[in-house]
């Protein structure tokens, strides 16, 4: 059972730790903190965003040890002590990753507003398949809902990540 | 949206899942990926006092084949889990195939099978294969356990024979004996839209002759359905196109769909007809490797 303080309303607060882009955050939390508003409104790391917040659009797409899930379905404290990646955790000392870099190159995102959700189902779909068909980056992307319809782009980025990936590490 | 206040327990087992869930009875819910609960409850359908994680118990993880049992699947594996568990592509890839049918990537990673199965959302994809697969549920409460045939854990929309403080902690396929099955997800996209209709056949060849046959339907009736009529027109009969197609149309005249947003009760009927028989060639095609 986690810890946890009353509050005066009677409400209580329970102690999580969770590594969120390799850094331990210890904090006290209602039990009906959602992670997107955790990682938003906690820990004012806003790249993630909140758009249909019934696990439809993708837009809050995190990686939960590794695998793309929508934060907005996801009480924080059940992922106490787990590994969560957000958007601001791809890029490096400063360096972009080599889908940041593709998704500038061609353009994809349009008001961008989808961009983090891709961008993490994409980094997971590399982790686990360095070389993915057209088939499989679409499949990948399924849960991400793009208004301006600009799939194509996106699909064309992550395949040419992947390719240069391939191509850099020889 | 923001979810009302709520006390949450991390119980260590499933026996102090069902204390803490009895303890509360009607006020509390147990919560495993979360992704129908949620929903639910920011819509304000629910608003329980006391939510009981289970995701995270280690005892509702495993997917194994237990000689003399069959497969077992933790109430607790996620939709992903089970697409890529190497047991199920080798033994029932329909029920690996099945899973990667359901909503999208980021919700098979947190969706667990028990939960998919507790909803009891009609046009829910893992219980046509499963029911098709002769499965059955262990259920487990304070007062001890059951083992039911999946069918009958299902008692009508988003309802099933679960008390407040019972959980389903696995599914057992037993060694069946079918040598082909399939799951075809009939839905307007692609991607991410529910079943209009949904068709599992799995089937006992022997030669060409089948020996057993199971079709069940799915999001045509408050409950996953059995079409008992067709399986037993089909039962002891040679491998026939025509008689799947006649199959087909048995079918469509027991389902009971419903006509709404998304289709017709009459289009959903149309659809059972031709879903059926292409069901029964892609198991039979399957049955025959």
């Amino acid at each position: 059972m986690a810890n946890f303080v009353v509050d005066k309303d009677g409400i209580k607060h329970y102690l999580v730790s969770i590594t969120i882009n390799g850094i331990l955050h210890t904090r006290m939390i209602k039990a009906n903190s959602l992670l997107v508003n955790f990682l938003r409104e906690d820990l004012d790391l806003t790249g993630t965003k909140r758009a249909c917040e019934q696990g439809d659009c993708g837009a809050c797409t995190v990686l939960l040890d590794g695998k793309p899930v929508n934060s907005c379905m996801i009480l924080t404290i059940s992922v106490n002590g787990r590994e969560i990646t957000t958007v601001e955790g791809l890029a490096a000392d400063a360096k972009l990753d080599i889908l940041q870099e593709k998704f500038i190159e061609h353009a994809a995102p349009q008001c961008g507003f989808c961009a983090p959700g891709i961008l993490m189902s994409a980094k997971a779909l590399l982790l686990n398949n360095p070389r993915p068909t057209e088939h499989q980056v679409r499949d990948a992307i399924a849960g991400n809902l793009c208004r301006c319809t600009g799939y194509i782009h996106y699909v064309e980025a992550v395949l040419d990540a992947a390719a240069s990936q391939q191509e850099r590490e020889g | 949206m923001y979810l009302r206040d709520f006390e949450y327990y991390t119980p260590e087992s499933v026996e102090e899942a069902c204390r803490v869930l009895a303890e509360h009875g009607s006020k509390a819910r147990a919560i495993a990926g979360g992704t129908d609960l949620l929903v639910k409850m920011k819509n304000d359908l629910l608003a329980p006092e006391v939510l009981v994680g289970i995701g995270h118990l280690p005892e509702l993880k495993k997917i194994e084949h237990v000689p003399g049992k069959g497969v077992v699947i933790g109430a607790g594996v996620t939709h992903n889990d089970i697409q890529n568990s190497k047991v199920l592509q080798e033994k029932y890839l329909s029920v690996a195939e099945a899973a990667h049918q359901l909503a999208n990537n980021q919700v098979r990673n947190l969706g667990t099978v028990g939960g998919n199965i507790s909803n009891a959302v009609p046009s829910a994809d893992l219980p046509p294969i499963l029911i098709a697969l002769d499965t059955t549920a262990r259920i487990v409460g304070t007062g001890g356990e059951r083992t039911l045939p999946l069918e009958e854990v299902f008692t009508g929309p988003n309802q099933t024979v679960l008390r407040d403080d019972e959980l389903i902690t696995e599914f057992i396929i037993p060694d069946n004996g079918f040598t082909g099955s399939t799951y075809l997800k009939y839905s307007l996209r692609a991607s991410g839209a529910l079943a209009l209709v949904g068709v599992a056949a799995a089937v006992m060849l022997e030669d060409d002759l089948l020996k057993d046959v199971r079709i069940v339907l799915g999001a045509v009736s408050p409950v996953p359905m059995r079409t008992i009529n067709a399986e037993n027109m089909l039962r002891g009969k040679p491998v026939n196109t025509g008689l799947f197609e006649e199959a087909g149309v048995v079918a469509s005249a027991i389902c009971r769909p419903i006509s709404d947003i998304r289709a017709s009760a009459e289009y959903r009927m149309d659809m059972v007809r031709i879903y059926t028989r292409r069901a029964l060639q892609k198991a039979v095609a399957e049955g025959h490797v």
